[in-house]
């Protein structure tokens, strides 16, 4: 019997802000002392009460148009109430019933079929303090007691590690480009919660109970949980059983889960509308205001670059490097949408991901616009685009233009060419009289031709030898191909 | 005033003036009244005399540098006492409650702050029911308060031991806070002023909770003066309280006015009915012809039974007292169980078993209860829904008339053991608050003398939301002119 696995992602998001969600404490609380990032609020001291933070409001809100939320205009902040030590004030501010987006999608890569998943919600909470376990005792720190947390959950809509992992990634790239977190796993920014069940192929109709595995601290280790679950549901239903419905844990990092708490031992969290808080009202001004601030997502400006003629696996690695994607910027901004610069973009796009980044790898060049100006590169661009320089001199060009930041000007690129002498011999009759010289010295050109036409690219390196490296490699393989085969006729 | 003179904060500036006493003297001669009071009565859950006479020597060199009696329109050097559950850093907040017997905040609440800020001198925490539990402080772990005026009579709750100082003379004026009655019910059993303004105008930050929702801190005082005088010291927007009303500064005391106003006053019939003691109700129809005769119309109107607030004030505020009682578990302050357990669920469990009386138990239980899956929608979600059509006849009701008039308290103050084998003593006995809480209306309960028994009877006024003056303003009439 085959299964497939059913899998919905719950994703906790610590947001990025200089104070906790509910008070004036730092949240920056990383590498500090424990309970030194802690204030009335955060240790639900008697009488304290919660003032939200606007800048992580908006961030979750930012985040769910990014997903392509509706947002909840009218929206509330409830009350979760349970016991647990870390949890100070017996109850986890939250969002019952009025998240602030809901019904958003992301689709996972950029082809027109690519799978789409879809985001039931996206809420704002507070963190939870942090439990630590020694053999006799429980030591408890509060420095994220009231981080904010946004939490966001999809329909159960994957079926592989490979779209959670590509969810995961498109994910953390928009968080990151919103500002809305560093979404750093090592510091525990982004959590994953699983829930999974397993069904037959074939089958439309969802299982009927879902295992809950929390508290997931990375993306290996998800994909490890992933395999461990899909075995251990896979071994009980061949039996003919089904699986408890249950919250599981992970044991450690190999990704073993253990039972927590069946279904009939679930919470009831008692939810009702937190009393301290007001409810919010969400303005169609206010939210347009914060959708212009949403700067251009990676897969938006990943697609603008393939637009514009590069090719996708180079615009996939320079979306991912700030660096390097700030320079392509500028250079675009330079092109001013001039149409014969525009088509240079693709080939600078290739320096910038090849020579350049290797030549940034050996601290020589830094992506700084004023050593490499727009209009060189575009130059060096156009001059390779024409054939005109081949590649063995435009690694020379490109080392002197960048690591020197001598060519402020095009003057002073076309002078450094001119001098050294690196433009290619574009001379028809000198290259025609080239290529009779190299085929003539090999007597059985014709024969070997013939059997391997491939060998063409051994004439080619020898005319290149002849004309002292400054030959247009396509040029000569035309030309030479283009005699060979006269031979044979 | 159950005994003395009435003494107001006006009266007080005139003696320090006259008798040329300083306020340190003057703290000192209240301390022994304080002391003698608090042994007959049980005043406080903890005396801060000391703090008391440090304050009072401040102002003494405040008033020396200005070479100036202090302006009227502050509260500096006058003594006054404190309710237990409002956070103050000099000594325990404790709401009553041995759970927090020893629990020392190491922050002070809005309200404490402001008063601080204009040197008040704070004689002591005073005595309330555990956690503002109760109409009665007979729910306190730490004794009863008595009644100033009568004998073994209760002085009200949760603010009793507020009510009782003030009534005793031994402070000018007090800090209650209400969540249904709980400052306009005893103010009223003590013969005094009680006022609550509306829901959000003074800051609950700092305050231990009961029902945040209903939560309000108020003023008990011998005068109108003196509740709008101390009002504008205390209230206004807070930072740290989300709830409170976006104004700075009132100008409650400076803009008082006892002018006859063109007013139409409604008494709701559901107010004076068969319910309530008849010679209550006589008085508080006496109050309303003595108005009428100044000019004000008068009209009977119908509201919501009031016992329909008591149903939805008992399950709207046990639910949010469940929840906010929940922060107590012993674990990072609070009573820790002698007994340890292994298991720390079992030992949170264990703290606040030993820890709670009874009060706050029941309540816990009965809010979890109303909030717990398969129930909400029975219980909070109708008490919310019917809790809205208050407020909207409460609303509709005020297109009609300008200002509500009604008895405070069904009843005097009745005999201590009155909660005995009543479990809703609280929600019963503030059936007449508990409509104007749920709505978190301006109101003020004014004194109107005693009874055969010569225990005292109020009535009390409200209005619309924000309507403070026009409320203080009326009450203000009746003292200065119909008293």
């Amino acid at each position: 019997m085959q299964y497939e696995p059913i899998i919905g992602l719950e994703i906790h998001i610590q947001a990025k802000t200089k104070s906790k969600m509910f008070s004036r404490v730092s949240a920056e609380y990383w590498g500090k002392p424990p309970n030194s990032c802690v204030d009335p609020v955060s240790l639900g001291l008697p009488g304290a009460l919660p003032v939200p933070n606007k800048k992580a409001i908006e961030h979750c809100i930012k985040l769910s148009l990014a997903l392509g939320c509706e947002i909840n205009q009218e929206t509330k902040f409830d009350r979760k109430n349970y016991f647990y030590p870390d949890l100070p004030k017996g109850y986890q501010i939250s969002q019952y019933d009025q998240p602030i987006g809901f019904e958003g999608e992301l689709k996972l890569g950029l082809e027109s079929d690519a799978k789409v998943i879809k985001i039931t919600r996206v809420h704002m909470e507070e963190d939870t303090g942090k439990s630590i376990h020694m053999e006799n005792e429980t030591l408890l720190d509060f420095n994220k007691a009231g981080v904010p947390l946004i939490e966001v959950v999809t329909e159960p809509d994957f079926r592989n590690g490979i779209e959670i992992d590509i969810f995961a990634k498109q994910l953390r790239q928009i968080v990151r480009t919103l500002g809305v977190s560093d979404a750093d796993m090592e510091k525990g920014q982004m959590r994953y919660e699983l829930n999974i069940s397993l069904r037959k192929i074939g089958e439309k109709e969802l299982p009927n109970y879902k295992v809950e595995i929390k508290n997931i601290g990375s993306i290996s280790v998800l994909q490890k949980v992933l395999d461990f679950e899909v075995n251990r549901q896979k071994e009980i239903l061949v039996t003919g059983k089904a699986p408890v419905q249950e919250t599981r844990g992970v044991r450690d990092m190999t990704g073993q889960t253990y039972s927590q708490r069946l279904k009939e031992e679930a919470n009831d969290y008692r939810y009702f509308p937190e009393p301290d808080i007001p409810p919010f009202h969400f303005t169609d001004e206010y939210l347009e205001g914060l959708k212009n601030e949403i700067p251009e997502l990676p897969m938006q400006r990943q697609k603008r670059y393939m637009g514009l003629g590069i090719a996708e696996d180079i615009a996939e690695t320079i979306i991912n490097d700030e660096i390097k994607l700030n320079y392509l910027e500028q250079v675009i901004e330079f092109t001013k949408n001039d149409k014969s610069l525009l088509e240079r973009l693709p080939t600078v796009a290739k320096f910038i991901i090849s020579k350049l980044s290797g030549l940034s790898e050996e601290d020589k060049f830094d992506y700084q616009i004023s050593t490499l100006p727009a209009a060189v590169i575009i130059r060096i661009a156009e001059l390779r685009d024409a054939g005109e320089i081949n590649s063995n001199t435009i690694n020379q060009i490109l080392e002197a233009s960048a690591a020197t930041g001598k060519f402020s000007d095009l003057k002073s690129l076309n002078d450094y060419i001119n001098q050294e002498g690196l433009k290619t011999n574009t001379d028809e009759s000198q290259v025609n009289v080239v290529v009779e010289k190299v085929i003539a010295a090999e007597p059985d050109a014709k024969e070997r031709f013939k059997k391997n036409p491939k060998v063409t690219m051994y004439f080619v390196g020898q005319a290149m030898k002849e004309l002292r490296g400054k030959g247009d490699a396509k040029v000569l393989q035309e030309l030479i191909e283009k005699r060979l085969q006269e031979l044979q006729d | 005033m159950a005994n003395g003179d009435i003494n107001t904060i006006a009266s007080i500036r005139d003696k320090v003036k006259s008798a040329k006493i300083s306020y340190s003297e003057l703290a000192t001669e209240y301390i022994e009244l304080a002391k003698k009071a608090d042994t007959k009565l049980n005043l406080f859950v903890n005396s801060t005399y000391d703090e008391a006479l440090t304050a009072a020597k401040r102002v003494d060199v405040l008033v020396e540098k200005s070479e100036n009696s202090l302006e009227n329109s502050s509260i500096q050097g006058i003594p006054t006492a404190l309710k237990d559950n409002f956070n103050w850093t000099d000594t325990k907040t404790t709401a009553s409650s041995k759970i927090l017997d020893d629990y020392i905040s190491p922050y002070n609440a809005t309200v404490t702050e402001r008063m601080l800020q204009d040197s008040a001198v704070i004689l002591g925490k005073t005595n309330m029911d555990a956690f503002a539990h109760g109409s009665s402080t007979e729910t306190s772990d730490y004794g009863v308060t008595y009644n100033p005026y009568g004998e073994n009579r209760v002085s009200g709750g949760s603010s009793g031991g507020s009510a009782a100082i003030v009534a005793a003379g031994a402070a000018v004026y007090a800090i209650g806070s209400e969540t249904a009655g709980s400052v306009r019910g005893p103010a009223s059993w003590c013969g005094l002023y009680g006022f609550a303004p509306t829901y959000g105008r003074i800051s609950r930050y700092g305050v231990v909770a009961m029902g945040s929702s209903l939560d309000r801190p108020g003023v008990l005082a011998n005068s109108v003066m003196d509740c709008a005088l101390v009002t504008d010291v205390i209230a206004g927007q807070d930072a740290n309280d989300a709830t409170t009303i976006p104004e700075v500064k009132t100008k409650y005391a400076s803009n008082l006015n006892s002018e006859i106003k063109k007013q139409t006053l409604g008494i709701p019939k559901q107010f004076l009915d068969e319910r309530i003691d008849s010679e209550v109700s006589s008085r508080i129809l006496e109050v309303v012809k003595s108005y009428e005769k100044l000019g004000y119309k008068i009209k009977e109107i119908d509201l919501l039974d009031p016992k329909f607030s008591i149903a939805v004030y008992t399950i709207i505020c046990r639910s949010e007292v469940s929840s906010n009682l929940a922060r107590i578990d012993g674990i990072r302050y609070g009573h820790f169980a002698e007994e340890a357990s292994e298991n720390i669920l079992d030992q949170i469990a264990l703290n606040r078993g030993e820890g709670f009386g009874n009060e706050a138990k029941q309540r816990s239980m009965t809010g979890a209860y109303a909030l717990s899956a398969g129930y909400y929608d029975a219980y909070y979600k109708r008490a919310q829904r019917v809790r809205t059509l208050i407020i909207e006849d409460f609303k509709r009701a005020f297109t009609e008339v300008d200002l509500i008039v009604g008895p405070t308290m069904p009843t005097v103050a009745p005999k201590v053991g009155v909660t005995k084998n009543n479990p809703l003593f609280g929600e019963l006995a503030d059936v007449l608050t508990e409509p104007s809480a749920l709505a978190g209306l301006p109101c003020i309960t004014v004194p109107v003398g005693v009874n055969s028994e010569e225990m005292p009877i109020g009535f009390q006024i409200f209005g619309p939301q924000f309507a403070e003056q026009e409320v203080l303003d009326l009450a203000y009439v009746y003292e200065q002119k119909l008293k």
